[in-house]
């Protein structure tokens, strides 16, 4: 069996599915930032997929390597609102982090 | 081919059983390591699709930099050993209603659409191209990317630091 163009968008499919998943169920805000990252993983894997198959060239993979330094950017400012969070509520939980401020 | 395929279904494997421990499992440090086992998957689908650079800088992005500094959100927060708080918002029921509608939809426009495919040129190394291309047709975006992570950097330090309050 060979691969195809299928068997990449399936596992970006499950990917994103997952990534929803722990976006949409974690009360834990660490892991929602997680559900994010798997989330832009799957969109990373659908660009290299589709610059290999699809377009030729390197244009998705350019593309798949901004996505990479903003999701990293993103990660970074999200873990800091989150430790801001965790010294004032004393948890992170999402769920009740509901004010703006103190 | 045949062991380009049983590589695939290892990589895919590692992939989705770490994708399914993020966002299942209750303690956060196995979350954690979830996400490492999917991002190396992910490396090494990157590696099959031969865009080498994405799959080094996957690495070292993602896993060195992203996987690093959220286990050390994970030590610094929560107390691991008690795991017992109930960690669920929506219910795994409604979650896993948007996990399938999500998924099955997604699967579905993949399989059914006629992709216009290419034919399949012989891997060769990328790095070149994507560094011309970054000094070249996509310089803007290149140095809007350099803008945005210094704005991020400060804004982390900012927002992180310990606030001393005047009295």
């Amino acid at each position: 069996m060979t691969l195809t163009l299928n068997h990449f968008l399936v596992i970006g499919a499950l990917l994103f599915g997952f990534g929803l998943l722990a976006v949409v169920t974690r009360r834990n805000a660490v892991a929602v930032l997680m559900g994010i990252e798997l989330i832009l993983n799957a969109a990373n894997l659908n660009l290299v997929a589709f610059g290999r198959y699809v377009g030729g060239g390197v244009t998705g993979q350019v593309f798949s390597l901004f996505v990479i330094v903003l999701a990293a950017a993103e990660a970074a400012v999200g873990l800091a609102i989150i430790l801001a969070i965790y010294q004032m509520l004393r948890n992170i939980d999402a769920s009740q982090a509901t004010t703006l401020k103190e | 081919m045949q062991t380009q395929f049983a590589i695939f279904i290892f990589l895919a494997a590692a992939t989705l059983v770490g994708a399914a421990g993020v966002a299942l499992s209750l303690n956060i440090f196995w979350s954690a390591m979830g996400l490492l086992s999917c991002l190396v998957g992910v490396g090494g689908m990157y590696v099959l699709l031969s865009a080498d650079f994405i799959a080094i800088t996957q690495v070292l992005v993602y896993i060195g930099g992203v996987l690093v500094l959220i286990i050390f959100a994970v030590m610094l927060t929560s107390h691991i050993q008690d795991i017992n708080v109930s960690n669920r918002s929506m219910g795994l029921a409604g979650g896993f209603v948007v996990f399938w509608v999500v998924a099955t939809l997604l699967c579905f426009v993949a399989l059914w659409t006629p992709w216009k495919l290419t034919p399949q040129l012989p891997a060769e190394a990328t790095t070149v191209a994507i560094g011309n291309g970054l000094l070249g047709k996509w310089l803007l975006p290149f140095e809007i990317a350099s803008v945005v992570l210094i704005a991020t950097m400060i804004g982390a330090i900012v927002i992180a630091r310990k606030e001393v309050k005047p009295d």
